[in-house]
């Protein structure tokens, strides 16, 4: 009967929250990386829910397809929607790949796999910001900017033949829309920015040997979360600006 | 007790070795990223100009299809599908507020339309 008891006590003390071990079993600086990322993914939110919240109570708003049909660094001025924010999506899911393939070279501590493949993904990184900077510069030159909107005739060009708005109601939505578009791709885009400058600098250190001597290549893996996390946040700016 | 703590350690250790991400996944998850994404534009290009769809059709299928890929983007490429429950819990829960604040907001849009019109 009493070792019974015993026995019972002991099966309650070996829950994972009953101490002695780490209940969530992960590394200190990753889970701070994921607690980052949480509050990262709440500001995110309220930026693209407040872009909802204006969208939905304007009466009318540019369409996507029209604003975004050329291809920036081509002749392609018209017909093409989708095509050039199409790559850029292409190119920043592509590198988030790279950055699995270099985790999974960690795992292995191959040194010299972990390294192409995160030179691999910073160079995804750096063709993403020219696209965008591509894609800022024809908007630019539109007429759009923060608190600038194109004239009267350019407007017209955004919304179909024949839609039922008046001027007023054009150069509203339109001011709406370079503003938010222009402050979340560009926090967005700062976001990349600052994720190709975290790259290069933990290759730097993947080259000098820094944790080949610590044994374990997790850097690489925290590193990781906060480039897929842009990946994460660019599936959601891609569908609500370009697709809705 | 304590051999057995060591015992479950080990046995922890084992699983996670076989249960993570190997190259032949990694490109799995990136075909089906791909995959959606085609479908959103075989949507965009092609089925909702030719077919006319109303937008209220379509856009909850784009956020639909968006949700999807932040299932996959999450779960695998940021492991979060192999790590213990209670921090894949501590991850999403919180999330809810950000479903709160959607239904908050697009309430009050709806008042603000209501007030332009």
């Amino acid at each position: 009967m009493s070792t019974a008891v015993t026995q019972q006590v002991d099966e309650v003390k070996s829950t994972p929250w009953s101490g002695g071990k780490s209940p969530f079993d992960v590394e200190y600086g990753k889970m701070m990386m994921w607690f980052f990322l949480l509050s990262d993914a709440f500001t995110f939110s309220s930026l693209l829910i407040s872009y909802g919240a204006l969208r939905f109570s304007a009466p009318t708003w540019p369409s996507p397809s029209l604003v975004f049909q050329s291809v920036p660094g081509t002749s392609i001025e018209h017909g093409a929607p989708l095509v050039f924010v199409g790559l850029m999506t292409f190119i920043l899911i592509m590198s988030s790949v790279t950055m699995v393939l270099a985790v999974e070279a960690g795992h292995r501590n191959a040194k010299k796999e972990v390294v192409w493949w995160m030179i691999g993904t910073i160079i995804g990184g750096l063709m993403f910001l020219s696209c965008q900077a591509l894609e800022w510069n024809h908007l630019h030159s539109e007429g759009f900017w923060w608190s600038a909107i194109p004239n009267a005739e350019t407007l017209k060009e955004f919304w179909q033949h024949g839609a039922n708005v008046t001027l007023a109601q054009q150069q509203m939505s339109s001011h709406q829309f370079a503003n938010l578009f222009f402050t979340i791709t560009g926090f967005h885009g700062f976001h990349v920015f600052s994720g190709v400058v975290i790259n290069i600098i933990i290759t730097v250190n993947v080259l000098l040997g820094t944790y080949q001597k610590r044994g374990s290549y997790l850097m690489i893996e925290k590193v990781g979360l906060y480039w897929h996390f842009v990946d994460l946040v660019w599936v959601f700016v891609f569908t609500f600006f370009y697709l809705v | 007790m304590s051999s057995e703590t060591t015992h479950i350690h080990a046995d922890g250790a084992a699983h996670e070795e076989h249960d993570t991400m190997t190259r032949g996944r990694i490109w799995k998850v990136f075909f089906i990223l791909l995959g959606i994404t085609c479908i959103e534009f075989i949507i965009a290009l092609w089925l909702a100009p030719t077919y006319h769809w109303p937008s209220h059709w379509i856009n909850p299928i784009y956020i639909v299809l968006t949700l999807f890929k932040a299932f996959y983007i999450v779960a695998y490429f940021m492991h979060l599908k192999f790590e213990k429950v209670g921090l894949a819990l501590a991850i999403i829960v919180p999330i809810l507020f950000i479903i709160g604040l959607i239904l908050v907001l697009t309430n009050e849009s709806h008042y603000w339309i209501d007030l332009r019109l």
